[in-house]
């Protein structure tokens, strides 16, 4: 049993369903990725996990316990949530945005953590008075992770980290990722458009196909079968 | 030019627009909050003026009365929120609209009908000592409604600054699915706004009253006051609101003093015409400022 088990799950917007049974596992201090087309449903998937969404069937299990209710019982337990796009506080300081980003943690103390990030991302400390929004692409999406670490999470769902970044950027980013994952153990879920680097980072894949999950295995096998590649990868 | 004269109108100015100020400052909560303009902001300020009263009547001391109906409103305004404004989140402008002015006339009414439209006198929370400086009188309700306004004024920003519910509460405005995401309860944050805005309301009605007499009507010329004030200060900006309030106060008594065609019975119409000149001229008010978004 992994640390997260997602079983038949069934989840869509209203009348519309846009997931048909989903079942994935991810295992304790792995990077697993979740490629498919666009439209696939990835981020309602996603969006699932983090109880933003709620499914109509099937279980969600954390670290052996059901889950389920809203956004803050899943952050509570530790799911940090990256979504698509910018997931930042455009009109708060840097620093108050990682700040919130501690927010679940009540009243612990989290200056060392703040520290720690900055150290991390160094971008971010020189920024720390700027407004998030005024923020570049690739410092956004590095605020938006850092934001999520601020949480401790169990595990970092992390929706298209690359979307809209220059190549060399999304590079240093799934380097900071990778050394983030040796460094602390933290376990990660990654949709990603931009197969190759995702596939080489993680150690097993899922590919989703219309609500489904069509394929599954260690990332190096997805990555070298060239029919899955042609079918659904695009590459 | 009598100078006397003068002082004493920018003096009684600046104590109502105070109490403008203050009611801005709640209709500018909750637009920034839920992008909603609360036509029932005086509405309910006047009810919680009346609760005040209700308990002087009953032999409360008007200190005590004027807090018991604060924390009355705070707590009404988040029921308010979250049984007729929460399912109407995300509606569109009209629907709002209505909603608002719903609540209004169901105030006015349940006022009109549970203390009727008799006018009452509500005691001053300051006493009715008057200081003279010179020929200028101060009457201490107006020092004391400035001196509340700056005390609201710091506490809010205290409040937003400085705490972690305050960033919290500017977090959710900001971007309200990041905030669920890192666990802050959206809904809940918007119950404290309209708490706040509610509570208000409440200081700025128990202020006025003492001057206007309490009746079911009282607080609709001062809410047209005041949405000049939060419009001149550009709707979202807390400080603007205050700065606006106190210029209309000023604007108001001056222009009814020397303009001889306003007098009394056109006071209104110079907050009318502010509005329009300020949506005309500068959209963004005084101290509007445009959102902080990279595309
Ligand atoms: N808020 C919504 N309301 C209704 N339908 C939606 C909503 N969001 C997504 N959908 C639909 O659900 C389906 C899956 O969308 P989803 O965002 O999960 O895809 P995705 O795999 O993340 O795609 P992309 O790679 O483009 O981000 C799509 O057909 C989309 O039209
Ligand atoms: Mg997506």
């Amino acid at each position: 049993m992994g640390l997260l088990d997602v079983n038949d799950l069934h989840a869509g917007y209203g009348p519309v369903s846009v997931l048909h049974g989903i079942d994935l596992t991810v295992e304790e201090g792995a990077i697993v990725v979740v490629l498919g087309a666009n439209g696939a449903g990835k981020t309602t998937t996603l969006r699932t996990l983090s109880g933003m969404l709620s499914p109509s069937r099937g279980t969600i299990r954390f670290d052996g316990r059901p889950l389920a209710g809203k956004p803050a019982t899943f952050v509570r337990s530790g799911i940090a949530h990256v979504p698509q796009g910018r997931g930042t506080f455009p009109q708060l300081t840097v620093e108050e945005n990682l700040r919130l980003g501690a927010y679940s943690l009540g009243r612990q103390p989290y200056d060392d953590d703040l520290a720690r990030w900055y150290d991390f991302f160094p971008r971010l400390a020189e920024r720390r008075d700027q407004r998030g929004g005024s923020l570049s692409g690739g410092e956004q999406q590095m605020l938006a992770v850092a934001r999520a670490l601020m949480m401790r999470p169990r595990l970092l769902l992390l929706d298209e980290p690359s979307l809209g970044l220059a190549p060399t950027i999304t590079q240093n980013l799934f380097e900071l990722l990778r050394q983030l994952n040796e460094d602390t153990g933290t376990t990660m879920l990654i949709v990603e458009q931009n197969a190759n680097l995702a596939l080489a980072l993680a150690s097993y894949a899922y590919v989703i196909e219309s609500g489904e999950i069509v394929t599954e295995g260690p990332a190096e096998t997805v990555g070298a079968d060239d029919s899955i590649r042609r079918a659904y990868l695009g590459v | 030019m009598d100078a006397t004269l003068f002082f004493n109108q920018v003096i009684g100015g600046l104590a109502s627009g105070a109490i403008y100020g203050s009611l801005a400052l709640a209709l500018v909560m909750i637009y920034r909050s839920t992008g909603i303009i609360n036509f029932a902001q005086g509405e309910m300020a006047m009810f919680s003026t009346y609760i005040a009263w209700q308990l002087t009547e009953w032999g409360v001391n008007i200190g005590l009365a004027a807090l018991i109906a604060i924390g009355v409103a705070f707590l009404a305004g988040t029921a308010i929120q979250s049984s007729i404004i929460r399912p109407v989140e995300g509606a569109d402008h009209l629907t709002q609209i209505m909603v608002t002015l719903g609540l209004f006339f169901i105030l006015n009414n349940v006022a009109g009908w549970q203390w009727t439209f008799q006018a009452q006198v509500v005691p001053s929370v300051f006493g009715d000592e008057i200081f003279a400086v010179g020929d200028v009188r101060i009457t201490a309700l107006s020092i004391g409604t400035v001196i509340v306004l700056i005390a609201e004024v710091a506490l809010l920003t205290l409040l937003l600054q400085k705490s972690r519910i305050g960033l919290a509460i500017r977090g959710a405005v900001d971007n309200a699915d990041s905030a669920e995401l890192v666990g802050i309860s959206v809904s809940r944050m918007l119950m404290v706004g309209w708490g706040l805005a509610a509570a208000f309301g409440a200081i700025a009605g128990i202020l006025v009253t003492p001057r206007l007499f309490l009746q079911p009507n009282v607080m609709f010329g001062v809410l047209i006051y005041s949405f000049a004030a939060a419009i001149l200060g550009g709707l979202d900006s807390p400080i603007g609101a205050i700065v606006g309030g106190l210029v209309v106060g000023v604007t108001e008594n001056l222009a009814s003093t020397y303009i001889d065609f306003v007098g009394g019975d056109l006071k209104i119409g110079v907050a009318l015409a502010l509005i329009v000149g300020v949506l005309l001229i500068k959209p963004n008010g005084l101290f509007g400022r445009g959102e902080v978004a990279r595309v």
